[in-house]
């Protein structure tokens, strides 16, 4: 496998350490009233994708960025990687 | 009988002979030959009995797809069982025997197994040995385990050494075939940077097994030609003896290059190299493989596929037999008639399945058209055949063309399916392939010499064109096309006995039928209730049959019956190659502490710590077991001074004006108000409340600190570190670096430490308890200016102190501070020594902080921040880990002294039975103190904090250990902290 580092060019997936779903970038507000069962689905409810999924790797034998590698699991395909620093911003967080 | 076979011409050095022995027998062959090419000249025809009837059997192909000439090469701890004798190359002194048999290969024992065959047909298995249950492990495994299996392993380490390299290339070419050659010098000549592959030593394919013309000359001269040229361009890598086993996601192919296989002894040199080949293009030119046709007894010695017979006779100048007969079902079985008449080899006869006119004209040969060949005879060998019509031939060697099917495999490695063809009554390479490849060539169903040649030199114009590249010449070879009419045709109706298709696990048409009939239709059940296609050869030969006769059966298409599906590795590979030098104590790095050098010196016993090895103690003169050295070392730390080298702790620096705020959220307890010039114990958590790491942070500066992380996490938490700090908080003004290698770090601890540094410590750095009091940490210079960092920490419970320099420097200041505590009788410790200590101090360690427990159950609840967010806060709340019925960390004393605690007793009441409904909780860790100069130990039990003062049962079925336990404070020792703040 292959992951075309946005930084790096392409990388092989060997000196990178998967962590699962991206959607662990969206931590949930500790201060919400239902913080518990946020944290619970944040941490242990996964969607199965069949087809297009956006994960988290980590180049730990390379330069330490997390990555978010959008693959589609029917074909192993990746259509698209960001630095997940990127896409966490994106997203919304900050401090 | 030395080459009584052999026949003129081939691709065979006939000046020198090399000398080899088969099941003892000397036997001479040519470099050139194969193992089976040499026994073949030899006259040797049996030369394996098959695997589960144990029939006699012999050479049926000249490929990789052998099913039945498997034989043992070498011998002692080099053994190599399984090995096909049709792509064993030979060498000078080879030994092979052959295998799978109880007395000898002629008169083999197990033989009465094909008298029983008729019990032993399909799922025998699981029809025969179900009752009664009993017998299931004591005598049927024991009786199947005995009559299973084919070759012997030695049972020795292997004692080749593996590689493992990385090559990458713009094109990849898989099969030096005519497709391959073709689109090897169009993409070479153009400046491609190509690797071309071959299974085979001598590449060129069916070039060199054929008697066709390319370009005006001999097929293999003009290959010969085409691999020089290739080998003259700087760009091209030439691999013969490679097998690609696999297509890997984005454009990665795995190989298997074999090295020194073919030489009498490795001499040094990887056997066999495991490449990963990353390409931007790949063009599949595998070729494809004959199969042939089911009829009675079609498993004898001598019975082989049409096209192996031409490649004896053309490349290896081998005649397969005197009398030759050909069994077809097309118009390429003809081509073997007529190359071995050509060759001087009598055809006796040609049985055509087609009602067609005869292709050619063969001498002498009788000519049977729309005939079957229904049975046949010879008890070691092929001597004779029974035509359908009851005609009986005298024949030594029968040639079966059954057609061929396209090498598909490597298409369908991403899940892609191959779609039969009419045409050529053959799957071919569906639509959905590996990204960036290409099929060309007889893999792509095209089964003449001329349109390999030209579809090798389109797929490499193609490619070409997606690699951006000039195509150079664009003009391809030419050759003549072949006749390639063929019919389907599977299965001889009117056979006599039984007729094999799977001939390596003796898998018949019958068993086919009877899978039929008792419901296992779809190829996948056909295939594991039958064993069809699950040995070794992975039913190359054997498989698209087994699949026409099953659609025959069910009244289903060949397509809509489908295949099983095609995974890697294409043939078989040595576990010993996937392991590549990872073996024994290379299977990981060894890391190693800079002073390990000076440990060693001191005669210190090592443990592994992960990839590192510490030093567990030091034993001295006269000690005997390692008890005394360590009680030795803990005694000589608490009465003096005592030196540990703790290097292996994980070492994090984190800078930036975010640094104290980006702590406090990593941490369960608060780091922003720590004071520059402060260490502070931290501990972590998980997201889901649990605790996870523990260490001390130090801040040296407004905006910078460092951390250290237990041994075991160290990689970890750095990782979940940068995590939280890319993904969670990526607004913070925070970096992070690993500092674990940079420096090297010894503990310095006992009521003597400060005596001790202060010698080391450079005089302008005032340590005195009023100017350095416990939790303080300062930059400082040791040894006349070397810079270090000190910190006031204790590990052990003594007035302590951890001192870090620069790695370099790590031996050096061992040595000094050995040197420096010698008037203090110093001791370094070790390990075991410092568990000792933190289980009399009462400190948690891996044993408690073992991803089960609490903050709360550890005693440290009180740590955990609820003004602040951190990781792991919100869940920590859960009510169920917040029970005060919970376990809590306490310690324990065996009511009589004399009594050991074992780590993992469970706690019971003293009248309570041993079962689960009345576990009270576990011992963790245990030692024997000899400050207390008893066992010790902590554990947990629920609501332990109320329990101080009662006695438990301690009980170990593991460990054979029942004792009674006093439930104590797990601060043995100096419990008000006094020492640390000497």
């Amino acid at each position: 496998m292959i992951i075309d580092h946005p930084l790096l060019g392409p990388r092989d997936a060997a000196e990178f350490v998967y962590l699962g779903d991206a959607c662990l970038i969206d931590r949930p507000d500790p201060g919400d009233e239902n913080a518990a069962r946020l944290f619970h689905d944040y941490l242990h409810i996964r969607d199965n994708p069949a087809g297009e999924h956006r994960e988290l790797w980590f180049h730990e034998h390379g330069d330490r960025s997390w990555l978010v590698v959008t693959r589609n699991t029917l074909t192993h395909e990746i259509v698209r990687v960001e630095l997940a620093r990127d896409v966490a911003l994106a997203r919304g967080r900050d401090r | 009988m030395s080459g009584a076979f052999r026949l003129d011409g081939g691709a065979i050095e006939r000046d020198r002979t090399l000398a080899f022995r088969f099941d003892g027998q000397r036997l001479t062959g040519h470099p050139g030959d194969t193992l089976a090419s040499a026994l073949l000249a030899n006259g040797v025809r049996l030369v394996a009995r098959s695997f589960k009837y144990h029939r006699p059997r012999g050479v049926f192909s000249a490929g990789s797809e052998e099913p039945n000439a498997l034989v043992e090469l070498r011998s002692g701890a080099n053994r190599e069982p399984n090995t096909r004798a049709t792509v064993a190359e030979l060498f000078d002194g080879l030994e092979a025997t052959s295998q799978n048999y109880l007395g000898s290969l002629r008169h083999d024992l197990l033989a009465v197994n094909d008298l029983l065959a008729p019990f032993l047909s399909a799922g025998f298995y699981y029809k025969t040995f179900m009752w009664p249950r009993s017998f299931w492990e004591r005598v049927y495994e024991p009786a199947i385990r005995a009559s299973a299996g084919l070759g012997r392993l030695s049972g020795e380490a292997d004692p080749d050494s593996y590689d493992k390299g990385f090559l990458h290339c713009d094109l990849l070419i898989v099969g030096a075939g005519p497709a391959g050659l073709a689109a090897a010098l169009e993409a070479g000549r153009s400046g491609a940077r190509i690797i071309l592959a071959d299974e085979d030593f001598l590449m060129g394919g069916r070039l060199n097994a054929e008697s066709h013309e390319v370009s005006g000359r001999p097929g293999a001269a003009w290959a010969a030609d085409a691999v020089r040229e290739l080998a003259s361009m700087d760009k091209v890598r030439l691999m013969p003896r490679t097998t690609v086993i696999g297509a890997y996601d984005h454009g990665v192919y795995g190989a298997l290059e074999r090295r020194t296989d073919h030489l009498a002894a490795a001499r040094g040199k990887p056997r066999q190299i495991l490449w990963r080949l990353y390409t931007k293009r790949a063009i599949l030119c595998a070729g494809a493989t004959e199969r042939p046709i089911a009829f009675g007894g079609n498993d004898r010695p001598g019975i082989m596929l049409a096209g192996a017979v031409r490649t004896y006779a053309n490349r290896f100048a081998v005649g397969t037999g005197r009398r030759i007969g050909v069994f077809t079902n097309n118009d390429d079985g003809w081509r073997t008639a007529g190359d071995l008449s050509a060759k001087g080899v009598p055809i006796a006869a040609v049985i055509d399945v087609r009602d067609v006119d005869p292709a050619t004209a063969v001498a002498d040969a009788r000519i049977r058209m729309n005939s079957r060949v229904a049975g046949t005879w010879g008890r070691h060998g092929l001597r004779g055949i029974t035509l359908a019509t009851g005609e009986r031939i005298e024949l030594d060697c029968l040639a079966v063309a059954g057609g061929w099917n396209p090498n598909v495999h490597l298409t369908c490695h991403h899940g892609g399916k191959p779609v039969w063809r009419d045409a050529i009554a053959s799957f071919v390479p569906g639509d959905r392939l590996p990204g960036g490849m290409s099929v060309a060539g007889a893999a792509a169903g095209g089964f003449t010499t001329a349109g390999a040649l030209a579809d090798g030199h389109r797929a490499a114009v193609a490619a070409l064109g997606e690699l951006g590249l000039a195509v150079a010449t664009g003009e391809p070879p030419v050759a003549s096309d072949e006749a390639t009419e063929a019919a389907p045709f599977w299965h001889v109706r009117e056979s006599r006995g039984r007729a094999w298709l799977d001939l390596q696990n003796d898998v018949t048409v019958k068993d086919v039928e009877q899978a039929h009939r008792e419901g296992f239709r779809s190829v996948e059940l056909l295939k594991r209730y039958t064993t069809l296609g699950m040995a070794t050869d992975q039913g190359r030969t054997a498989n698209v049959l087994a699949l026409a006769i099953m659609a025959g059966l069910t009244g289903r298409t060949i397509q809509e019956t489908g295949t099983t599906a095609f995974r890697a590795p294409y043939t078989p590979v040595p576990i010993a190659a996937f392991a590549g030098r990872s073996r024994g104590k290379d299977f990981r790095p060894t890391r190693l502490t800079p002073s390990h050098d000076w440990a060693e010196g001191r005669g210190a016993v090592f443990v592994d710590a992960g990839m590192w090895l510490r030093a567990q103690w030091f034993p001295q003169t006269g000690e005997t077991h390692w008890r005394q050295s360590v009680d030795r070392e803990v005694t000589g730390t608490r009465g003096s001074v005592g030196i540990c080298d703790v290097t292996t702790l994980g070492k994090i620096d984190i800078q930036g004006r975010d640094a104290a705020e980006f702590l406090n959220r990593i941490y369960a307890n608060g780091f922003a108000k720590l004071a520059v010039g402060k260490v502070r114990y931290g501990l972590m958590l998980r997201e889901d409340g649990i605790a996870y790491d523990d260490g001390t942070t130090a801040r040296l500066g407004e905006h910078h600190f460092v951390m250290t992380t237990t041994t075991a996490n160290a990689v970890l938490v750095f990782r979940n570190m940068e995590f939280a700090r890319q993904c969670l908080w990526p607004g913070l003004d925070v970096h992070l670096i690993s500092v674990t290698e940079q420096w090297a770090q010894y503990a310095v601890a006992g009521p003597n430490s400060r005596r001790l540094l202060a010698k080391v410590v450079d005089p302008e750095h005032d340590i005195s308890n009023e100017a350095f009091p416990f939790m303080a940490c300062a930059e400082v210079s040791v040894c006349g200016g070397t810079p270090a960092r000190l910190f006031r920490i204790s590990f052990s419970g003594e007035l302590a102190y951890e001192i870090a320099v620069a790695a370099r420097y790590g031996e050096a200041l061992m040595e000094a501070l050995m040197a420096a505590g010698e008037e203090f009788d110093a001791v370094a410790y070790g390990t075991e020594a410092l568990g000792v200590m933190r289980i009399e101090k009462g400190h948690a360690a891996g044993n408690e902080l073992n991803g089960q427990t609490t903050a709360r159950m550890l005693g440290l609840q009180r740590m955990v921040s609820k003004r602040k967010d951190c990781i792991g806060n919100v869940l920590s709340e859960r009510p169920e880990m917040n029970r005060d019925d919970g376990m809590e960390l306490v310690g324990f004393k065996p009511l009589s002294s004399g009594d050991e605690l074992t780590a993992g007793a469970h706690l019971l009441a003293l009248n309570a039975p041993a079962d689960t409904a009345s576990d009270e909780g576990w011992i963790s860790s245990v030692a024997y103190s000899p400050t207390l100069e008893t066992s010790i130990g902590l554990g947990f039990v629920r609501q332990g904090h109320t329990r101080i003062g009662e006695t438990l049962r301690a009980w170990d079925a593991l460990q054979r250990s029942d004792v009674r336990v006093e439930i104590v404070s797990p601060h043995f020792h100096d419990p008000d902290g006094k020492l640390l703040r000497a």
